[in-house]
């Protein structure tokens, strides 16, 4: 892993082949073909309801894919990848009142399960990852008692501690303030250098996909486009993706488009 | 002390008790955790329908019980599943229609016992040794298994979508812990009743939430609980002669009051 070679740079981490899932009538995502390549960031952009979930879950093998296939190292999900991913699910998933300690819920991302008693070893590790998320202080503080941000914090922390080779993250920075959410972006860009990970984040915060990321995906339903931030937030693919809101773009990106 | 032990019947009570209070206690937390409360409630009324069949048919009404029960908690989990339904409103539409079958099997009898009676509210007395038999099989089995699944059951309670995303099979965990629970719930019936049963399951790990920062010593404090309410209760019913449920009980709830108090 370590002297990579131009072919590994190029390897296909995810493959989508015209990939639809429909729940009952509904179409939640239409033919989506795609690929992403290995150590790149990667957002997903797109209007409430438009699939990106859906997207997330088809990756970590939650969800089959009603027509077509998805593929996640070559392989197809669902199949001893737990190692080599990494999630951080959307937040309102979370039972408040399972007594719990930050440290236990880090330590689950270790073991793929809960753990009565941690060992040392698992303690130093799940400590480790609380540091690199800057959450040291809060691994002993009970779960039920943290706000929103710093549970996100813990559920990245959760999430590195295996070290993936690929990050999924649902919008991480729901929750997060403004010096939090940088922080929290510029953790991720380190983790991905030093692992040369691949990271697909969802998030409905346009700029810091735009500054963040090596390329966007905007999705509602169809894959409307999947290139660098540059292109990908322009005024044409917005209008597409979120019909009328597409003008907002101008207000957050106007001045850098034009540099 | 030791003359009282020596009688049989208490000390078939006291083995009893143990049991009962210990299963109760231990799958009690993740009934609480999975704000499952009223499926105690559920399935031991599931069970008065099987029992009532058994003293129907004659037989021991522990054979038809426990097996009605399961199929109960398999139905009730199907229901949940594979409708919009709420797990409660599909608790409540099996718990209806297995108290009114036992009401027409139990009126289907031509002679009227009192034994009916003693399911409704436990007994002591009516604890026998193949009713001890099979308690120590299921506490057995739960505890190999709760090695095991403990800690599944517990990633599945925190959250069932991360475990599923950690390939934990889920459904399957699912059915193994309500089919448990239902065994458990129906060999607990002769000693605490039909009707006090839910507290056996949600009292001891209610009380032991309130103390505990961890799942883990939660589960540990619930089975201390449990374990403590069960001996006591049964000294006290003995010696100032009341029902042995009720009063294991009782003391399930001052241990709570006390819990309560202590985290001020
Ligand atoms: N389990 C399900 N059963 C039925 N419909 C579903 C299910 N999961 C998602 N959907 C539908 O599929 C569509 C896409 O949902 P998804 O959760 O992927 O959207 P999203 O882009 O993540 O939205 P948000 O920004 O609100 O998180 C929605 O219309 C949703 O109602
Ligand atoms: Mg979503």
């Amino acid at each position: 892993m370590e002297n990579k070679t131009i072919n590994q740079e190029n390897e296909n981490v995810v493959v989508f082949e015209k990939v639809t899932v429909r729940f009952g009538t509904h179409t939640a995502l239409e033919d989506i073909s795609l690929e992403i390549k290995k150590g790149l960031f990667i957002t997903v952009v797109g209007p409430n309801g438009g699939g990106k979930t859906t997207f997330l879950k088809l990756i970590l093998g939650l969800l089959e894919p009603t027509l077509g296939e998805v593929k996640v190292f070559g392989e197809k999900p669902l199949k001893n990848l737990t190692q080599a991913i990494g999630y951080v699910p959307q937040i309102k998933t979370f039972d408040r009142s399972f007594p719990a300690l930050p440290i236990e819920l880090v330590a689950t991302g270790l073991t793929g399960n809960w753990i009565g008693i941690l060992s040392k070893e698992q303690k130093r590790l799940a400590l480790e990852a609380l540091e690199q998320v800057g959450a040291t202080n809060l691994a002993k503080k009970p779960l039920g008692k943290l706000s929103g941000g710093e549970l996100q914090r813990i559920f990245l922390a959760r999430s590195i501690i295996r070290k993936p080779r690929l990050l999924l993250l649902d919008e991480p920075a729901s929750g997060i303030d403004v010096a939090g959410e940088m922080d929290f972006n510029n953790i991720l860009e380190e983790y991905k250098k030093r692992q040369n990970a691949t990271i697909i984040m969802i998030t409905h915060d346009w700029e810091s996909a735009y500054h963040h990321s090596d390329y966007v995906l905007l999705l509602n339903r169809v894959k409307i486009c999947y290139d660098e931030p540059k292109k990908a937030f322009s005024e044409k693919w917005l209008r597409i993706a979120f019909g009328h809101l597409g003008h907002a773009h101008e207000m957050i990106f106007g001045v850098k488009n034009n540099d | 002390m030791i003359d009282m032990l020596s009688m049989t019947f208490m000390q078939r009570a006291l083995i009893a008790g143990l049991l009962v209070g210990f299963l109760g206690s231990y799958f009690g937390v993740f009934i609480v955790q999975r704000k499952m409360s009223f499926m105690g409630d559920g399935l031991a009324h599931a069970a008065f329908g099987g029992i009532a069949l058994g003293l129907l048919l004659e037989t021991e009404p522990m054979w038809i019980a426990v097996p009605f029960t399961l199929i109960i908690s398999i139905g009730i989990t199907l229901i949940r599943d594979k409708t919009s339904l709420e797990m409660d409103t599909s608790i409540g539409i099996f718990f209806a229609l297995s108290v009114a079958l036992g009401i027409i099997f139990i009126s289907l009898r031509k002679h009227y016992t009192t034994d009916a009676f003693t399911y409704m509210f436990g007994s002591i007395l009516s604890v026998n040794t193949s009713d001890l038999i099979i308690s120590s099989i299921i506490v057995v089995i739960s505890i190999v298994l709760s090695f095991k699944f403990w800690r599944k059951w517990a990633y599945a309670t925190f959250d069932p979508e991360l475990a599923k995303a950690d390939k934990l099979n889920t459904k399957f965990d699912d059915y193994l812990l309500s089919a448990l629970i239902s065994i458990s719930i129906v060999i607990s019936i002769k000693l605490v009743g039909i009707v006090l049963i839910a507290s056996f399951l949600v009292i001891p790990a209610a009380s032991a939430r309130l103390l505990s920062s961890t799942f883990f010593k939660m589960t540990i404090l619930s089975v201390i609980f449990g374990l403590i309410s069960s001996l006591v209760g049964l000294f006290l019913s003995y010696f100032l002669d009341l029902p042995s449920g009720a009063t294991i009980i009782l003391i399930q709830a001052i241990i709570f009051f006390i819990a309560m108090s202590l985290k001020k």
